[in-house]
């Protein structure tokens, strides 16, 4: 993974001082509220429900075992021994103090991490596929495009103060884990006819109040030219990006306003005029040197049996949390942070660090977050995997139920957020509850539920295979189901079912959407195909009935 | 409003006028819309001419007689809006403009490194010089080229 | 003739982030403590007061929101000052209904296992 030099080194120190002195102004008074809130954005810190919540930089969610130790003593130390892990691959802390904040960003910079610009309208975390470098599909590993589009971006003096925040997404292979189509600008490297190696960009995707999938912006373009293209991007944004209206500034509601034809023509005059200048080609010893970090460790040769274990719970596990890995041997294993009953993300110290021990007793450099919400290790020896998985069982973190209807993306919702209409954890907790047979669970099959406690849409629900949107209906808490929605290469956004449901009421909604699709579907289809093939109708019929028959 | 021009605590020798309102003898700063209509008198004077335009106007009104120009103002009318940091790099890199840039209305002492890099040069502030210099210290390396043609990092680090 | 409405006054500490209500000018910390304004003349002059907090650095976004008598007890109209008022519903062991016991900040709370938090048994789904 990517290790800072002198240069990196120097400016998160800097950075850390910058910040600080924007601190030492606001409690000084020499910056109101009003001024000093898009600085504390900048560095990720937000004030919630509760108290500050300090939002965490997890480049393309990798981190080492060093760094999330650090993570687990800055949850004692400044937190309350806890941290929730984002759809953004990021780590959020909810008990922070103002006055903590520059100490505990001199302490990230110790282990190379840092806040910046994971809030605010600029540039935010760079995200790619959770299991890049390691996955059996990839074309080639996005991690290394995703940290050169990382510093580019990084306190980018023309794009600081865009139109609105922008979420840029890199992915590597043809399954696209990493939901590029629901990005403001997201980069998918692909190889064309010839065998060479380039870039498709999309643009305009977006989650929010008025969700979009976005639109081929790039067909094919080059290595050496690919800041040039994005630059481009970034500038026709920012140029024509709507500044009277918040709720309609991001770059998908400028696609849909000019046409991907006509966004698609402003890019590429502007993409030329930059090629023109020549000053943003990367050279490519920084491309050698960047892509050196990520080289893959140094694999054994290994036999490819699959891994046995006396405890009868491992074939579960083995079954849904292991994925095939591109060298024999080996394997990407998910450790789920969906306990069922449990705060969907949610990690204690207490398992942060063990984690952290189990990488160093493994061998294992690298763990990953995934903007689902649990953790990878993406290179695992098959033979180590039960001893890894008793060590995790023990750890509550072994939950076997990685893209199973209990494996729920969750928003921190009204617990936790200013912004949120409702709760979103509790629904979670509830659905895992009633569908924690995991007889069943594997009886309906890959099926993800995604939930949000508000219209920004931070629990991704637009991209659920069902969907929970949080609404507010005269103080009390209501839940609108969505279907067919899907972040993968088949992106497509949930359909509305109708009113919402209260509290009390979505779990028996969802139950009763699940026993349709198990009674329609057809062969090996999962939910998602069903759905897609019957349509609406006969789910809204069953979710809707009980509440007419409400005497029964 | 104090001016600072090149780090430094300058005198104004423009005046900026309203439209509608009498030219001055001197230096003279009129907006896009009365450059446009009386561009022909105002370019005939023997004084020098800015133009100052709204975030919302691309320097490309200006055509090519951003080179007639002495001073060139963007008014930012809120901090957030990042418009004028855009035209700036235009002005300077594309549109090869080498007379002032200068920054009015509302920006942050926070941005006066993002303003220096895009290209402004001048800026009618409160805050000290001294502050201002502080501000252009507290990072001291780049990750990307702007129009100050300052190297990236990537290009300190390979030569 | 309507009831008037009850308000009580609210902020955030600007220091480290905490929920404070309004007392006689004053701040404290726990909603049970807070003053409860009968009369909207009172409740606006104390939100003008806390303007003043705001200038002098001590809290921010201050503003006043309705409550409902039920019976001896007091309680926030809307379910964001309830949780504001206690904390996560799904964390019965964090922030203030924790009463002061809660782990955090290099203090070990009362209750062990508290950093991954108990895992839910039942819907809670009353506030």
């Amino acid at each position: 993974m990517y290790r800072y030099d002198e240069f990196d080194a120097k400016f998160v120190r800097e950075r850390v001082a910058q910040f600080r002195y924007q601190v030492e102004r606001r409690l000084a008074g020499e910056l109101t509220e009003d001024e000093f809130k898009p600085l504390r954005l900048m560095n990720g810190l937000y004030l919630q429900l509760h108290a500050y919540m300090l939002r965490i930089a997890i480049p393309y969610g990798t981190l080492s075992a060093r760094q999330l130790r650090k993570l687990a003593h800055i949850a004692r130390k400044y937190d309350k021994g806890y941290g929730h892990f984002t759809t953004r691959q990021n780590l959020q802390f909810n008990w922070i103090r103002l006055v903590d904040v520059p100490d505990l960003l001199a302490e990230l910079a110790e282990v190379e991490m840092h806040c910046l610009q994971t809030s605010g309208n600029c540039i935010r975390n760079v995200t790619a596929d959770h299991f890049a470098g390691a996955a059996a599909d990839e074309i080639e590993d996005p991690r290394p495009l995703a940290e050169i589009i990382r510093q580019w971006s990084t306190l980018h003096p023309e794009f600081t103060y865009l139109p609105r925040k922008f979420k840029i997404a890199v992915g590597g292979a043809a399954h696209d884990r990493a939901a590029l189509k629901f990005h403001d600008m997201a980069v998918e490297i692909v190889r064309n006819e010839a065998g060479e190696t380039g870039y498709r960009v999309h643009a305009g995707g977006g989650m929010g109040r008025t969700p979009h999938v976005g639109h081929v912006v790039g067909e094919f373009v080059a290595r050496a030219d690919i800041l040039a293209f994005l630059e481009a991007v970034m500038r026709v944004y920012n140029q024509s990006g709507r500044r009277d209206n918040i709720y309609k500034a991001r770059i998908k509601i400028l696609v849909a306003a000019l046409g991907a034809d006509e966004m698609k023509a402003q890019i590429a005059r502007e993409f030329d005029e930059i090629k023109k200048a020549g000053t943003l080609a990367v050279p490519q010893a920084e491309l050698d040197r960047i892509a050196a970090y990520f080289a893959p460790p140094a694999f054994e040769d290994l036999p490819d049996d699959e891994p046995t274990s006396l405890d009868p719970t491992f074939a579960n596990w083995l079954r849904q949390n292991v994925s095939p890995h591109r060298k024999p041997g080996y394997a990407i294993a998910t450790i789920s942070l969906k306990p069922i009953g449990g705060v969907p993300g949610d990690a204690g110290h207490g398992q942060m660090d063990a984690v952290a021990g189990l990488m160093d007793e493994f061998g294992l450099a690298e763990i990953r977050v995934s903007h689902e919400q649990n953790l990878v290790l993406p290179h695992v020896r098959k033979k180590d995997l039960p001893a890894i998985y008793k060590k995790l069982k023990a750890l509550q973190l072994a939950t076997p139920n990685a893209g199973l209807i209990t494996d729920i993306i969750a928003c921190p919702g009204l617990d936790y957020c200013d912004l949120a209409n409702a709760r979103s954890i509790p629904v979670a907790q509830d659905l895992a509850r009633r569908f924690a047979d995991l007889s069943r669970q594997h009886d309906i099959g890959e099926l993800k539920i995604k939930i949000s406690g508000c219209i920004n849409a931070c629990g991704h629900h637009h991209a659920g295979h069902i969907g929970i949107l949080g609404v507010d209906k005269k103080g009390v808490e209501y839940y609108q189901l969505q279907l067919g929605g899907s972040g993968a290469e088949d992106a497509s956004i949930g359909d509305i079912m109708g009113p919402g449901f209260p509290a009390g009421e979505i779990g028996g909604a969802v139950e009763r959407v699940i026993d349709a699709y198990l009674e329609l579907r057809e062969g090996n289809e999962r939910f998602l195909d069903t759905y897609r093939r019957v349509g609406m109708e006969p789910f809204k019929n069953v979710a809707y009935g009980e509440q007419m028959y409400a005497a029964h | 409003m104090p001016l600072i021009r090149h780090g430094a605590a300058a005198g104004d020798s423009f005046v900026t006028v309203a439209d509608g309102e009498p030219l001055p003898a001197g230096g003279a700063i009129v907006s896009l819309g009365r450059f446009k209509s009386e561009r022909a008198a105002l370019l005939a004077r023997n004084a020098p001419l800015g133009v100052r335009l709204a975030s919302a106007q691309p320097p490309q009104e200006l055509g090519e007689d951003v080179h007639r120009l002495s001073v060139i103002v963007y008014e930012f009318p809120v901090f957030r809006d990042g418009r004028p940091f855009s035209w700036a790099r235009m002005l300077r890199t594309r549109l090869g403009y080498t007379g002032e840039l200068r920054a009015t209305g509302h920006f942050l002492y926070d941005q006066i490194a993002f303003l220096v890099r895009t290209g402004f040069d001048a800026f009618e502030t409160n805050i000290p010089p001294r502050d201002f210099a502080r501000a252009l210290r507290e990072i001291t390396d780049v990750y990307q080229p702007s129009a100050d043609g300052r190297s990236a990092i990537s290009k300190l680090r390979t030569g | 003739m309507a009831a008037p409405a009850l308000q009580v006054l609210t902020a955030n500490r600007l220091r480290d982030g905490a929920v404070v209500y309004g007392r006689a000018g004053a701040w404290v910390e726990t909603f049970e403590m807070a003053e409860v304004f009968e009369a909207k003349e009172t409740a606006d002059a104390a939100l003008a007061g806390a303007g003043e907090d705001v200038k002098a650095r001590l809290v921010v976004n201050p503003y006043l929101f309705a409550v409902r008598r039920d019976g001896e007890t007091v309680r926030a109209v809307e379910e964001r000052e309830i949780v504001r008022s206690e904390g996560p519903s799904v964390r019965r062991d964090l922030g203030k209904q924790a009463g002061g016991k809660d782990a955090g900040h290099g203090r070990a709370g009362a209750t062990p296992g508290a950093d991954t938090g108990a895992v839910m048994e039942s819907f809670d789904v009353s506030l």
